[in-house]
């Protein structure tokens, strides 16, 4: 078996210094934890965390032409997007299955960005080059460009101690972006992130990024901010129930029966898998995903069968944990849309023992505006 | 990385064992605790009286990460369960040597905890392991 050796991203010293322990995740060496999961998650919800997802991909299209390529790729109507704006997406195949969910960020009307997850960057990389050939340039910044994600009720007084016009990023509205300097670090913060609290994601050259990274720190330390890993992120993004590709979503879901239907705009013009998307929502939907309650004594984990209250198979589990602030042990998985209705009841097959659970209104945890 | 207690047995699964009027308390090493992280269930699927075999599994422990077996590190009957942790799985991570043993088994042989890593070579175990 041949492997290929890990990568570590420019904060792997970062990480060592404070503590992570670092794990393979998408062929990156990256921090699961530093002080504990549920500490950090406690912190991004009370105070701020800060994250290093410099793993994910960085998609650059320029050229007169597109606006019409991304949004030939994508569902949800990138016509829409101002300079500065972005939005989620799913980008879709001819099946209206889902190839992965983006962030698209509009420059400028002939200058954009797609952030796609690092588990399907190669994957993506060559669909948006196929699909700029001979219509505009296509670069894959990835490699070049870090990511640093900070998040929590604090984050903004975290920034204004980071000079003037990192003070100012408090006027950015949701899902906006502008070229700023933090710490003395020039970068693109964007409001916009994975974990159910107000934040930013901040782009950077990649060697810049430790000195973000440290400046963010020092600032927001004495503000209760901690650095944060994957396991955190993947509770905090449970509890808002924002779905996690490879998990929730992959090649065999489409955005509707996922819950994504509010990024499917099949009234946009014609894009990749529209006509699938039309004739999935024509239809009653077989399945959908769901947030669960453990009611019972266990904690669902991804790839557990749910079954329905006669033991009888039914779907199965794509993601489950703990919630650290709901206090719950929670999942999202795929049942008949028979079951879906909050309250139904259901068992989730914890390894042969099956425990109790309840559909629930998601998201599980919504931040007081 | 807490002192290894010198009068425990451990195993490679990194649970421990203390030896007491011919008993054997059982319960899960720091190493293993620190591992876990946030420990938020305790599952102990055995009762006083069952039969245990070596290895096999006897309860689940989950933590917010993930969920990991409890083996049985000698053959035996079961002699008491730690009826505490189902309310209180916390105190795993409060204190994994004291009151958050798990079972008590009667070994079927006696001088079963021999066959167990002393403190030492359980601590050379750690090295090799940890990485």
């Amino acid at each position: 078996m041949t492997e290929a050796p890990l990568r570590r991203t420019s904060l792997y010293a970062e990480h060592v210094a404070a503590g992570g322990r670092l794990v393979p995740f998408a062929g990156w060496e990256m921090p699961v934890q530093y002080t504990g999961i549920v500490d950090e998650h406690q912190a991004v919800r009370t105070a701020a965390g800060v994250f290093d997802v410099s793993h994910m991909g960085e998609l650059r299209l320029r050229g007169e032409y597109a606006s019409h390529v991304v949004d030939y790729l994508v569902t949800n109507d990138a016509k829409r997007l101002a300079d500065g704006q972005a939005m989620y997406t799913c980008a879709c195949n001819e099946r209206g299955t889902i190839l992965d969910d983006l962030i698209v960020y509009r420059r400028s009307q002939d200058d954009w960005l797609v952030v796609c997850n690092a588990s399907n960057r190669d994957k993506m990389s060559a669909h948006f080059a196929r699909a700029a050939k001979d219509h505009c340039d296509f670069e894959d910044e990835s490699d070049a460009t870090a990511l640093v994600a900070l998040q929590g009720p604090r984050a903004f007084e975290v920034l204004a101690k980071l000079g003037d016009d990192a003070a100012k990023l408090a006027e950015l509205k949701s899902f906006h972006f502008r070229d700023a300097t933090v710490g003395g670090v020039r970068c693109t913060p964007a409001r916009t992130g994975y974990t159910g609290e107000d934040g930013v994601e901040i782009f950077c050259a990649w060697n810049d990024a430790p000195a973000l990274w440290r400046a963010l720190l020092d600032a927001g330390r004495p503000l209760g901010l901690k650095p944060a890993g994957l396991g955190a992120r993947d509770t905090l993004r449970l509890e808002a129930r924002l779905s996690l590709y490879g998990n929730d979503i992959d090649e065999t879901t489409n955005p509707i029966e996922a819950g994504l239907g509010w990024v499917v705009k099949v009234e946009k013009g014609d894009f990749v898998g529209r006509a699938a998307l039309m004739e999935i929502k024509a239809r009653p939907l077989p399945r959908k995903l769901v947030g669960f309650e453990v009611t019972g004594r266990g904690v669902a984990r991804h790839g557990y069968p749910l079954k329905d209250l006669a033991g009888a198979p039914v779907g199965v589990c794509t993601s489950g944990s703990p919630a650290p602030t709901v206090g719950k042990n929670v999942g999202l998985g795929y049942v008949p849309s028979a079951m879906a209705e909050v309250g139904s009841r259901l068992l989730v097959d914890c390894r042969g023992r099956d425990v109790e659970a309840v559909v629930a209104k998601t998201p599980f945890y919504k931040r007081a505006k | 990385m807490s002192e290894l207690p010198a009068d425990l047995r451990y195993t490679k699964e990194h649970e421990w064992a203390r030896a007491a009027g011919g008993e054997l308390t059982v319960g899960i090493t720091a190493f293993a605790v620190e591992q876990l992280g946030d420990i938020t269930l305790v599952n102990i699927d055995v009762k006083a009286g069952d039969t245990l075999e070596i290895g096999k599994a006897f309860g689940t422990i989950e933590s917010v990460k993930t969920l990991s077996d409890l083996f049985a590190p000698v053959s035996g009957k079961v002699v008491r369960v730690n009826g505490d942790l189902t309310a209180k799985p916390e105190l795993v991570n409060e204190d994994c040597y004291g009151k958050a043993w798990m079972i008590v088994i009667a070994p079927a042989d006696a001088k079963a905890a021999d066959g167990l890593m002393d403190a030492k070579s359980y601590g050379e175990f750690l090295k090799t392991a940890a990485h």
